[in-house]
């Protein structure tokens, strides 16, 4: 019995800011701890506000080329890691893979910015902070997720399916597009959803590597965040969870539909 | 060489060369040049650092190594003291999401077996939610005017606001709120899969339920509370936006420090020392733990 009440304390603590936040989204009143009426009047600010529109989408665009960019890019590095055993430069390869997992996003930032600014002096691209450099910032860091989940799937993967395929003269490449890709689709589609959430979320990183032309949506938000707590930001947060609850509940359904009992 | 899958040397050096070239390029090259400019003076004008090497008149190669930036480091104990505070207040946090996440992650692998998949559900929920977004709402939680001191102060526990928000303590707060997810889930794979005969022979021989705990589910789940305390206190150690939103101008934190060199200073040199710095005293000894438990973990199999 105290346990199940610690359970519940656990998920209060969770979901008590999420819930306060999305109250106070319709009070009427420009104070936050004050309840002044219900109104819906901050969704419509928010709905006219042409940079938080553009940021909006400059951010859903970032994040679905950097997660499929990072998928095809870590669906290749699991492979390499669970098939190859042994090539030259096996070590370092592993490191690089891993080392995004543990590096704190301040110094991946700047050390992309350098980089990029180095890039600049020297072959003239990319010229500024812009899409580019942002997609390829975030396709750098959550590559290696990607790749934690692939290869787990990979390494549990039954072989025997593909050596049939093999002794059944399928040439490799066509043993990966016909057996091995459906077989690890899950993982695939799971690295993907990761990356995306990752890239759509992410402040740090982006605070370097982007520039006034290209402003995502995290970093709008966080320069509004530092000026104060207010009303239209919590219209904002509101309609960035019910967008993600919703998305959760559609992926969980199609997943739940699919799941197939796997060995542990 | 061929593998198992018979695949050729061509076609193994087509698939490992797109992440390869990746890697180099975009993760370890930014290094080498975070090294280089740790290196060099700074200066005035764009980009602010004088370059390492250059040709003076009469035509010789000229090197501009300077150490002063690492002088700087070691110098100036704000540096070492936003370093051990970091630590201090990652391991605080770590040990908040243990003290909450531990008794949640016990119910779920407890709970009947319909249950535990929704249940998990919800501890997962808010990570997929966006992470400014979960840390902007303890601000307005937090500040002396905000929900909680409102609350205090009707139920008469205290006469007068409390200064929560712009102290260590928000920080820790927050950290713990966003990190908690990353506890329960390693603690709950672990708690799940023991074996409860166990429980059951410890009760058999007279053994009390705190002492069965203490002296079985302790000790069995270490493998989940180090792999939890792993994955809270590696992001939480070199975070910047909690500590920036929450924190006020006194606390401290490494992540903190080196934005500030490069945004508000725009003293590249010094930042990218920090970088260095942080790298070898932080990364590397994580690196060096994780890489010792995944050898031991694959031993154990």
């Amino acid at each position: 019995m105290i346990l199940y009440g610690l359970l519940i304390l656990a998920y209060a603590f969770l979901y008590v800011p999420i819930v306060v936040m999305i109250v106070f989204s319709f009070n009427a009143s420009r104070l936050v701890t004050v309840w002044g009426g219900f109104s819906t009047k901050w969704y419509g600010e928010l709905l006219h506000d042409e940079k938080v529109l553009d940021a909006a989408w400059l951010s859903l665009k970032v994040a679905m080329t950097s997660a499929t960019v990072s998928t095809v890019l870590g669906t290749l590095a699991a492979v390499v890691l669970v098939r190859f055993t042994r090539f030259f430069g096996r070590t370092l390869f592993t490191g690089m893979v891993t080392a995004p997992l543990v590096m704190p996003e301040v110094i991946t930032g700047l050390a992309l910015l350098l980089l990029f600014v180095a890039m600049e002096a020297v072959v003239g691209w990319p010229s500024g902070r812009s899409f580019t450099t942002i997609v390829i910032a975030h396709t750098t860091f959550s590559l290696s997720f990607v790749t934690v989940v692939v290869r787990s799937r990979l390494s549990q993967m039954d072989a025997s399916l593909e050596e049939a395929a093999m002794d059944l003269g399928a040439r490799p490449l066509k043993v990966f597009l016909a057996i091995t890709l459906p077989l690890i689709a899950p993982a695939l589609l799971a690295g993907w959803l990761l990356a995306f959430t990752l890239s759509i979320d992410d402040v740090v990183i982006s605070a370097f590597v982007s520039g006034p032309g290209a402003t995502p949506l995290p970093i709008v938000i966080f320069s509004k965040v530092r000026l104060g707590v207010s009303p239209e930001i919590n219209a904002l947060a509101t309609l960035v969870v019910t967008v993600v609850a919703v998305a959760m509940a559609i992926a969980g359904r199609v997943a739940l539909k699919r799941e197939q009992p796997r060995p542990q | 060489m061929m593998d198992r899958l018979g695949t050729g040397r061509l076609g193994r050096f087509l698939v490992g060369l797109p992440p390869y070239a990746w890697l180099a390029l975009f993760f370890l090259v930014p290094f080498l040049i975070v090294l280089k400019i740790s290196l060099s003076e700074p200066s005035a004008g764009a980009p602010p650092y004088l370059p390492l090497w250059d040709w003076d008149e009469t035509g010789a190669l000229a090197f501009h190594l300077t150490l002063g930036n690492y002088a700087t480091l070691f110098g100036d104990e704000l540096y070492a003291f936003a370093y051990l505070n970091s630590i201090r207040i990652a391991g605080i946090a770590t040990l908040g999401c243990l003290l909450i996440g531990y008794p949640a992650a016990y119910a779920i692998a407890r709970a009947p077996t319909a249950w535990r998949q929704s249940l998990l559900l919800l501890v997962a929920l808010p990570f997929w939610t966006s992470f400014l977004i979960r840390v902007y709402a303890w601000i307005g939680i937090l500040k002396s005017e905000g929900m909680l001191n409102a609350l205090l102060l009707w139920l008469g526990v205290i006469s007068e606001p409390l200064q929560i928000l712009q102290t260590d303590l928000a920080v820790i707060i927050g950290m713990t709120y966003s990190y908690l997810p990353f506890m329960v889930l390693p603690l709950y794979a672990n708690l799940e899969k023991m074996d409860l005969t166990l429980l059951e022979a410890a009760a058999d021989l007279g053994c009390r339920p705190f002492k069965a705990f203490v002296a079985v589910t302790l000790p069995l789940s270490m493998p989940g509370i180090v792999a939890g305390s792993l994955l809270v206190f590696i992001p939480a150690v070199g975070e910047f936006v909690i500590p920036d939103l929450l924190g006020g101008p006194d606390t401290l934190m490494i992540g903190k420090v080196l934005w500030a060199e490069f945004f508000d200073n725009r003293d590249w040199p010094v930042a990218s020392a920090v970088a260095i710095a942080m790298l070898v005293l932080l990364v590397a000894p994580i690196m060096i733990i994780q890489n010792a438990r995944t050898k031991a973990e694959e031993a154990g199999k």
